[in-house]
Formats: C-alpha cells, structure tokens, sequence
C-alpha cells in the first residue's frame, strides 16, 4: 500500500503542469533582477487576483455558494496593514491579516451557511456593504478622520510577498482539491442532501472550505495594502474586489484551477490596458465582457477548450 | 435482536400532524415493508429516521443506542443508510465516484488506500453496474441510477438499509431484478425497511409489514394478516 | 420627544417609504416573476432622473409632464434587453438555481454598461434642478411641494399597482406566473409575454421613482446603487417573490430610514443592511413570505 501512495506522489509530483509551475517558480522568483519596476507591480497585481480568483473558486465553485464576500476580506487585510503596519513587521502584518480574515469567516459561516443559493449570495454582498459602511461610519464618527495612512513598502518587497502568499494558495487549494476533502466539497455541490446522508459533516466542511477562501484574500489584503499610500473604506472595501474574481473565474473556467489562473491574468492584464487606453470606457467594456461571457461562452475558456476538442474528436465526447 | 425501535415518534408542521404516535420495532435479519396510501407518511418516516428531519416528540432507537436528534451524517456512520424516492445521486461524477463517496466517509471505520477502490468496484459489481464505472451518473438509464443509489448506500458500510420506493418506474423485469438484489442484500446480514408500492414485491419479500394511514399506524404483522385485515383492505387495498 | 417631532419623522417616513415601494415593487416584479435579481434596477432609476433633468434643462419640459415620457421609454428599452439578453439566458441555463445566478451576473455586466454610458454623457458633476421646491405648511411642519406631489404620486402609483395586481386579470396572471409559472402555463398564461412584461413594468416604476427623484434631490450617475440596495432589502424584507410584499418593504424601509436619518444621516446604510442580515439570519422568507 505504501508503494502504492508513493507512485501516486511521483505521478503528481512529475506532471508536466506542476513542472511548468515550478519553473515558472523560478523564473518569477529571478524576475525583479530582470525586469523594471512597472513590470514587477503589474505582474504583483497579477498575482494578487489569481490569489482572489482561486480562493473564491475553491469555495464558490464546487458548492456552487456565490460567494461576494471577497471585497470583505481582503479589505479587513488591508486594514490590518495599515493599523498594525507601523507597529509589526511585515510577515506578522500578513498573518494577522489572514487570521483576521479567518476568524470573520469562521464567524460569518456559522451563521449563514444554512442559507441556500440566492439568499446567501445576497447576504454575502450586504455584509462586505455593511462592513464598509460601519468603518466609514466608525472613522467619521469615533476616529475623526476617514482613511488611513499605510507605510510604504518598496515593491520587490511586496513582490516576493505576493509570490509566497500566490505560492501558497495554490498549493493548499490543490493539495486540499485533490484529497478526501475536496471530494466532500464536490458532493456537497451536486447534492447536498446526498452528501449529508453519505456520511460527510456538510456544515463542518462547508465552513472549514469558507474559511479557507478568505485566509489567502486577507493575506493579500495585507500585503498590497501599501500600494495604496492612503487607504479609506470606499477603497479597501471596493465591491469591484468581489466581482472581479467571480469575473475572471467564470472567464477562464471555473472548474479546473488552471482556467482560473488563466482568467485572472488575462482580464487583469486586460483591465490595466484599458485603464490605460481607455480610462472613460472601462467600465463599459469590462460590462460587454461580462454579458458576451455569460451568454455565449458559460463555461469560460477552458470550457470552450473542451467543447472545441470535443468538435475535433468528432461526435458527442460522452 | 432489535435492531431499530420507534417509540412513540410524533412529527408535526405547524398544525399537520405527518407522524402521529407510530410505534414499532424491526429485528436484525428481516425485510420489513411500510406500506400506505400517497400522503400517508411514509418518507417523513424514513426522514425521521435518517435524521433529516427532527422529530417533534418520541425516540428513535438503533442497535441499543439512541439516535434521536442526531445528524444524517452521524447516523449514517453508525450504520443506518437509505436511498430516496427522488433519486439524489452525485450527477456529475462518475459512478465509480458516488461509490467513493460512501466508502471515504460513510463508514464507522476509515479504509484507505486502494482498499477503497476495492470494495467501490466490489460494490457495484454485487449492483449489477460492473463495467460501468467510467460513466457518468447523470447519463445512467432510471434502473441503473437506482442500483447506484443502492451501491452508494451499501457503501457506507450500514447494517440497516432504508430503501424508499426503489422499484418505482421500473418495467416488470427490473422489478423482477430488484427483488433479486433486495434478497442478496439481505443474505449478506443486512436488515431491510423497505417502502413500496408494489404490492407484489413487498407481500412477496417481507417478513413484517407496517401500514400507515394518515400518519397513524394502522396494522403491522406478516403478509397474510395484512392481506387479511379489515382496516387495511377498507382504507388501501380498495375493497 | 414632541408630537410635532414625531410627526414630522412619520411623514418624513412616508414619503421616502412612498418612494422606497415604487422602487421595490418595481424589483419585485421583476424577481417574483422573471426571477431576475436585476442588481442594474437602480440605473434605471437614474436613467430616469437624468432623462427627466435633461428633458427639462432642455426642452424646459414640466418634470411632471416627462414622467409621462419616460416612463414608456424605459419600459421599452427593458423589454427589449430582456427578450435580446435575458430571454437567450433562460433558454440556455440547464436549472433555474444556473439561470438566477447568471442572470445576476448579467444584470451586473448591465450595471457598469449603463452607469459608464450615463457618465459619458452626462459627466459625473452633480446636477441638479429646482422644481416645485415652494414650501407648504401642514400641521405646523414645513414641507416642500415637491416633496408631497411625489408622495402623491407614489400612493396614487402604489394604489394603482395593487388595484391591477389584485383585481385585473392581468394582475392575477402575473400573480400566478410569480408562484408557480409551470402550472401558469398550464393554464393557459402566456408567461413568455409576461415575462417580458414584468421585467419592462419593474423597469418603468424605476423610471418613475427617478424622475420623482430628480424632482426632490441632486444627482449623479452613481446614485443608482444605493436605491438597487434599498430595492433588495424592501422585496426580500417583504418576502421574496412577494410582489405585494415588496411595497410593504419598502414602506417599512422608508419609515425606519427616516427615523435613523432625523438621529444621524450616516446610519441610515448600516441600519438598512442590520435589518437585512437579521432578517436572512431569523426570518429569510420575509413578513409575507411562506
């Protein structure tokens, strides 16, 4: 049986995607030394909504709970920064910012995770909204001035920590995917009465799932957090951060992590050319995206990857 | 031995009464039907059962143990499991997967490692699904989803299978197939409850037979006192 | 507190609850039937509001006349959106839970289309016109003109709209539709039309509100969001797919917002989503919801 698990592992381990990752790994981790400054920021940015885009597919994608709580976490994370910022050094920033984000999902899960579909959805997106009114109203109100400065970080630092917490993410996210675990997840998504009955504690795994997906946005949070040298609620808590990685995910494919990956650098490469070329215009296109995407292409790229395969092979591919 | 005793279980939704003070027992080894007109009952039966729903008063007792207020996924470990009337498979997994699905969590002790391949291809060999692993559940035909859904049950290891309606919208072959199955179950020690319509079936399988009429139990004893009683043929059997 | 007080902040709740239903009922309707969760309502409002503005600026057309106008214009500007976008999304989606969720999705992709287009033409300054802005004196409290005429018409509006749901025949079939639109169907509802027209009327009511609130505040393209919110909140509050339930919603929404708004204005959001999350978190299926 042992060498059984270990010709799994090499199977896993020797695949051409994760020998693809690791040189990619590589290459990333040289990249400051070869690449100027803007470059490093923009593939930082890339980084920090593939860590988004796949947390939020973990969860959201096999149970099929669509979750909008993203913007929530991630700007607890920046928060975290720019509170704690001056006081600890940058890596405990990081994990406070993920542990923060943790405890308010443990919390927010056990509460709403009986929720079913729209409703949850729903609520999702009126606890970002609330949690973002409440900071604003607390800063108005009881602190006096809204915003906050945040110390300033020069951008290979926050590079590298963009790359560990991506890194990171994608190896938990795989790594808890391919077990026992993410099995349970894809039961709980096809029936979840089933998967009560089959003997999976769906509340348990539910939550712990949920919980998952925010550690690695608040994380990011944290560490992108300078970026911005001014931070208030409007900016931290932007519902934008939770429809991109619905967005993105959707747009590459939700189902497998490389479609997620995929969608995330794209549109986000995507989203800094039109900021660019066409500052008055973006909201429209990144719109025309998201309607063009949803009625012709739901499957995302890699859904048309297969369906086009499919074509080629000739006949229904059942 | 008694392997399950209902005591004195009551369900009530706001003001309908589902469950009305049903009592019995079922001993181990025995294929025990529960029979009843449309609306009588007989899922919310197996739901209390099963935990999916809780019960309003009474108890439920398994192998000694009682299990009343617990959650499905507990009872299904401790060895109660049971398919549904509509069925409820793993649609966009393979049916080797809904197999997995039972045997990685439904078990009162963990099997690992290709042991649980194992017994996922023993499983659905025993259904009569062999060769069929690779396919997808939703794209099985009606009769092989519920052979499914009787190997995802007997997967999680249970000495006490609830089946609800297994036999409905099958062609008098499969039925004839399904009793088959029923008996093999059966003469692997497993304990029976079965719900169903087909009277054939049920008279001809059971060694006990509850009827529920309105939530109340109405008579319990073999097929020929069932077929017998009064009550039964006034209210069920239409004469 | 004094009795004038207290009257001044249930008047105050009315009207901004007058204004709450209209904008509910018109979300309402296009949940409870299309089971579109339609996030791009509150840029309907604003479409409204700036068409009234511009009509007005322009044309120096009565806002009250205009009201008339665009109206009609939206309800068939959504109508269309529908049959193009929405229409081909429920052919498509494989259940109703996949249809609802891109539907979502898709009214978001509508949101930023329509709130980009309305800054490229209107510019994101705040505008703003004075109308019926003269001030009456009732029960020794000042109101604006403006303020009660568009009180006026929400009852009028909201009458009206209770009246056709409960009464008409049509009103009865987009009941039915909203419950059950397979055994409609059955009954011989042509809820494909229904569909459509529900959509468009949730469209005009929003249309309506707007140009009632271009009448009474500033505005700017982004003022859509918070009413779609408020909108969420008054049909779930009432009960979702509760088309009835979403005017009482938005009625209680309005009397609440306006009491935490005479305590501290900012609170008025936070007090909204509390409700919210309590609601879902106690009772999901809303005050007339089963």
């Amino acid at each position: 049986m042992k060498a059984e698990r270990f010709t799994w592992m090499r199977h896993q381990l020797l695949s051409p995607w994760f020998m693809a990752g690791v040189l990619l790994l590589i290459f990333l981790s040289a990249a400051p030394l070869l690449f100027a400054p803007y470059t490093i920021i923009s593939i930082t940015n890339v980084l920090m909504y593939i860590v988004m885009t796949v947390s939020w597919a973990f969860f959201s994608g096999p149970t099929q709970y669509l979750s909008l709580a993203t913007a929530a976490f991630f700007g607890i994370g920046i928060y975290v920064s720019a509170l704690a910022g001056e006081v600890l050094l940058f890596p405990l920033v990081i994990t406070l910012g993920a542990l923060l984000s943790f405890l308010i999902a443990v919390l927010v899960g056990l509460s709403t995770l009986r929720l079913r579909g729209m409703y949850f959805t729903i609520f999702t997106f009126g606890l970002s909204e609330l949690i973002r009114h409440f900071v604003l109203w607390w800063e108005v109100n009881i602190t006096g001035t809204v915003g906050r400065w945040v110390v300033a970080m020069d951008h290979t630092t926050v590079y590298y920590a963009m790359l560990t917490i991506g890194t990171v993410t994608l190896a938990v996210t795989q790594t808890v995917r391919i077990s026992k675990y993410g099995l349970a997840l894809r039961s709980i998504g096809d029936s979840e009465e089933a998967a009560d009955h089959t003997g999976i504690n769906v509340n348990t795994v539910k939550l712990f799932s949920f919980a998952i997906s925010a550690v690695f946005t608040g994380a990011a949070g944290a560490a992108m957090a300078t970026r911005w040298t001014y931070i208030d609620p409007s900016i931290a808590f932007n519902p934008l951060y939770s429809f991109m990685p619905v967005l993105m995910a959707i747009f590459g494919g939700i189902t497998r992590i490389h479609g997620q990956i995929i969608g995330a650098v794209i549109l986000t490469l995507l989203a800094d050319l039109l900021l660019t070329t066409f500052p008055y215009y973006y909201m429209l296109l990144y719109g025309l995206i998201l309607v063009v995407v949803i009625l012709f292409v739901p499957g995302g790229l890699t859904g048309l990857q297969t369906d086009l395969k499919r074509l080629w092979q000739g006949g229904s591919g059942k | 031995m008694r392997i399950l005793e209902v005591k004195d279980l009551r369900k009530t939704f706001g003001g309908l009464v589902a469950t009305n003070r049903v009592d019995f027992h079922v001993d181990q080894g025995n294929i025990v039907g529960l029979i009843g007109p449309n609306g009588a009952g007989k899922t919310t039966l197996f739901n209390l059962i099963s935990g999916a729903l809780v019960p309003t008063s009474g108890k439920i007792v398994y192998q000694g143990e009682d299990i009343t207020g617990l959650r499905p996924y507990q009872i299904c470990r401790k060895g109660i499991a049971r398919t549904f009337q509509q069925i409820k498979l793993f649609t966009n997994m393979t049916v080797l997967e809904n197999t997995r699905v039972g045997v990685t969590f439904g078990r009162s002790a963990d099997i690992q490692g290709p042991g649980v391949e194992d017994l996922s291809f023993e499983l659905l060999d025993f259904v009569g699904l062999g060769g069929m692993e690779k396919g997808l559940a939703k794209d099985l035909p009606i009769g092989s989803q519920k052979r499914l859904e009787v190997a995802r049950a007997l997967a999680t290891g249970p000495k006490l299978l609830l089946l609800d309606e297994v036999m409905a919208g099958l062609n008098p072959t499969e039925v004839g197939q399904a009793i088959e199955l029923i008996k093999r179950i059966r003469d692997r020690g497993m304990t029976l409850f079965l719900v169903e319509h087909v009277m054939k079936a049920i008279m001809g399988l059971c060694d006990q037979i509850i009827v529920l009429h309105y939530g109340v139990k109405i008579a319990e004893g073999p097929p020929a006192a069932i077929v017998a009683n009064q009550k039964v043929n006034e209210i069920y059997l239409g004469t | 507190m004094s009795f004038t007080l207290l009257l001044d902040i249930t008047i105050g709740g009315l009207i901004l609850g007058g204004l709450y239903a209209l904008v509910a009922a018109g979300l309402g309707l296009q949940y409870g039937v299309a089971r579109i969760l339609n996030v791009s309502h509150g840029e309907f409002i604003m479409l409204g509001a700036f068409a009234t503005y511009s009509l007005h600026m322009l044309l120096g057309l009565n806002p009250i006349i205009s009201l008339v106008i665009t109206g009609p214009i939206l309800f068939g500007l959504a109508f269309l959106i529908h049959k193009v976008l929405f229409m081909r999304l429920r052919k498509k989606a494989e259940s109703a839970v996949i249809f609802e969720g891109n539907s979502l999705l898709v009214s978001f992709g509508l949101l930023f289309i329509i709130q980009n287009i309305a800054l490229l033409f209107w510019g994101p300054d705040i505008k703003g016109y004075s109308y019926m802005s003269e001030t009456v004196d009732l029960f020794g409290i000042v109101y604006a003109k403006n303020r009660l005429f568009a009180f006026l018409f929400a009852v009028v509006m909201g009458s009206s709209f209770y009246f056709f749901i409960t009464r008409t025949r049509m009103g009865k079939a987009i009941r039915a539709a909203s419950q059950d639109v397979n055994t409609a169907q059955l009954m011989g509802i042509n809820t494909h039309w229904v569909l459509g027209f529900c959509f468009a009327l949730g469209a005009l009511l929003a249309g309506l509100a707007g140009s009632l609130i271009s009448m009474m505040f500033e505005m700017t393209p982004t003022i859509g969001l918070p009413y779609t919110i408020i909108a969420i909140i008054a049909v779930v509050l009432g009960g979702l797919g509760n088309i009835l339930g979403s005017l009482l919603g938005g009625l209680i929404l309005g009397l609440v917002g306006n009491l935490v708004m005479s305590v501290d204005p900012g609170l008025s959001m936070i007090a909204y989503y509390m409700i919210f999350l309590l609601l879902l978190l106690v009772k999901p299926t809303g005050i007339l919801g089963k």
